[in-house]
């Protein structure tokens, strides 16, 4: 009994030990984070956009859907800043409107392919042995395909649609997810707090969530921001191919797509969707280099 | 070197094989009948009912799938179903378009790339340094797709210097190769200025320089064949997105490569079409992973000794 008391008393210790290491971590963190200018530029443009599809409904001048022919291509004036599309659409509130399906597929994609990529990790991370080599070997078949081809190949069997083009993209996402918090988990599983709450009796369940998991969130969190830039980008490429929203959807990609047909005449017509896309890609990167320095310094130097 | 190899080559057996279960699964996930599909529309039921018993598609899953990696092996990668040609003549025509613009495109990302990130590294922190890695940040934001219509609107269409689409001449390659090249040679750039900054701070470069080595002599010699190590495994992970971005950059340019060909097959429900170009796309990736391993085994020869 005394064996056990004491037992206990060292693994409260080893775990309040655990909880100041996450804490402090934190607290650099986040001042590591806020003297990153680009972070911080990062962040900005990334909190603009999240709040674009909040404000759509009150910014945008038009209905985003609205046809109206006989003021279709006008160049960007006082009346559209963006100017009109093919159909006498106002670019600017459609723009706006798509924000929402841009980040939408984007965040949905990512969570999609990281919930199932991390249960994956933890799983094959924690077990190891035959599970793990199963897994593992799972993911290398998905990395085999290049590029967005596994994304097409899963489009190809359920059809064009936007839902589709985000369960394709977060299957690609997958395994990259996978592989990052497999590498973590068996580096964590080894550390001395893990054995003793095992010895304690606490379950795998309790140790891969409650232990494991919170101390391996700072590759997720990096490897989420980068695969929302990555998430973004393809699906706007698959829109744009017309595999992912269908028009008139204002999804950014779609509406590149149809300014390709106009290059000629109304260039703005595909310039302000692909200036959207770029500008969110870049505010995701510049977050995603900034998060990487601050949670792992070594990277820095 | 050669017992690597062969364990390398007894490697992916298991990759490809994975591979090609799931561009075989592709044709099962279509909802409704494969006959039915394969048969085309308006085919009658006899026909349908001659083409299940011919394709062996009554027969249990796992041997249509066997049969299916015996035709794949033998060359046979079904019939188109919108002209009923072989999938593998169509293929043939295709590939070496796409091959081509892999080429010129990868040539530019280590070119480009190396060049930058070189740049970068001799003067860490100047403006020159950051002047080429803001543009190496945008080269990794841009949409490949935007930044071809951006390039084919100044050059092709303002300028009037280049060919607008198309695949007849060597200056039709300029454009798409650039507009593909361009996110590798991003972060081939980035690569390669982390890589030698790491490098230069190594114990042998401050022995070279304190051995009173002249400074190019150094970075060319010393440091750059060192930091080259960890880029070509950059260059060879991005050999799959490269592939990938050709069915975007191919649409751009209206170029009738493999990419395209997915494409339009994706449109027209031409699922063996499909199946057939994302396969030889994906082998294609697993060999040129394959010869980045054997490349970086040369190059560090500290593997070897270990």
């Amino acid at each position: 009994m005394t064996v056990n008391a004491s037992l206990v008393v060292d693994t409260a210790e080893l775990l309040l030990a655990r909880r100041q290491v996450r804490s402090e971590k934190r607290k650099a963190f986040f001042s590591a984070i806020g003297q990153n200018k680009a972070a911080v530029v990062g962040g900005i443009i990334i909190l603009l956009y999240i709040s674009m599809t909040f404000l759509a409904p009150i910014l945008a001048p038009y209905d985003p859907y609205e046809i109206n022919l006989k003021d279709k291509l006008q160049s960007p004036s006082g009346d559209h800043w963006m100017g009109t599309d093919d159909k006498g659409r106002d670019i600017l509130s459609r723009i706006l409107y798509g924000s929402r399906l841009s980040l939408g597929v984007g965040f949905s994609s990512v969570f999609f392919g990281a919930s199932i990529g991390i249960i994956l990790g933890l799983v094959a991370g924690y077990y190891g042995k035959w599970i793990d080599t199963i897994i593992s070997r799972c993911l290398d078949v998905m990395l085999a395909f290049p590029g967005i081809l596994l994304a097409l190949a899963i489009i190809s069997a359920l059809g064009p649609s936007l839902i589709n083009v985000t369960v394709a993209v977060g299957v690609f996402s997958i395994p990259l997810f996978a592989r990052i918090v497999r590498g973590s988990t068996m580096e964590v599983k080894q550390l001395e707090y893990i054995d003793a709450i095992r010895t304690l009796g606490a379950n795998d369940f309790i140790i891969i969530f409650r232990h494991i998991f919170p101390n391996i969130l700072s590759p997720i969190i990096v490897q989420g921001t980068m695969r929302l830039a990555t998430a973004i980008l393809s699906a706007a490429g698959l829109s744009f191919l017309g595999l992912g929203a269908q028009p008139p959807s204002p999804e950014w990609g779609a509406m590149l797509s149809s300014g390709r047909d106009f290059i000629f005449s109304a260039p703005y017509m595909a310039i302000f969707p692909g200036l959207m896309i770029s500008v969110l890609v870049l505010g995701f990167n510049l977050f995603g280099d900034g998060l990487r320095d601050a949670l792992d310094p070594r990277m820095k130097k | 070197m050669f017992l690597f190899i062969l364990k390398r080559l007894a490697q992916i057996v298991p990759v490809i094989l994975g591979v090609t279960l799931v561009v075989f699964l592709i044709m099962q996930m279509v909802p409704g009948d494969s006959a039915v599909i394969l048969a085309g529309e308006g085919a009658s039921i006899e026909t349908v009912e001659e083409l299940r018993e011919n394709l062996g598609l009554n027969k249990p899953l796992y041997e249509q799938y066997f049969s299916y990696i015996a035709n794949v092996f033998q060359g046979d990668f079904g019939n188109s179903l919108k002209n009923n040609q072989p999938v593998l003549d169509e293929i043939m025509i295709r590939l070496p378009i796409t091959m081509e613009l892999a080429f010129f495109s990868i040539l530019i990302t280590i070119v480009l790339g190396l060049i930058a990130g070189i740049i970068s590294a001799i003067r860490p922190y100047s403006l020159s340094d950051i002047g080429v890695m803001v543009v190496a940040l945008l080269g990794i934001s841009l949409p490949s797709f935007w930044l071809g219509l951006l390039l084919m609107y100044v050059f092709s269409i303002k300028l009037q210097w280049l060919p607008v689409a198309g695949w007849d001449s060597a200056a039709h390659i300029i454009l798409p190769a650039i507009t593909l090249g361009a996110g590798g040679a991003a972060i081939v750039a980035r690569m390669t200025r982390s890589s030698m900054l790491e490098v230069v701070g190594q114990d042998y470069v401050r022995t070279a320089r304190a051995k009173g080595l002249k400074e190019h002599v150094i970075i060319y010699k010393h440091a750059l064949r060192n930091a080259l190590i960890p880029v070509i495994t950059v260059v060879g992970l991005q050999f799959g997105s490269l592939l990938g971005g050709t069915v975007l950059v191919e649409s751009v340019f209206a170029i009738n490569g493999i990419g395209r060909m997915i494409v339009d097959a994706i449109r027209t429900r031409d699922i063996p079409m499909v199946q057939g170009g994302v396969l030889i796309a994906s082998l294609v990736f697993v060999f040129v992973n394959l010869l980045v391993d054997i490349m970086y085994r040369v190059f560090n020869k500290r593997i070897d000794l270990n």
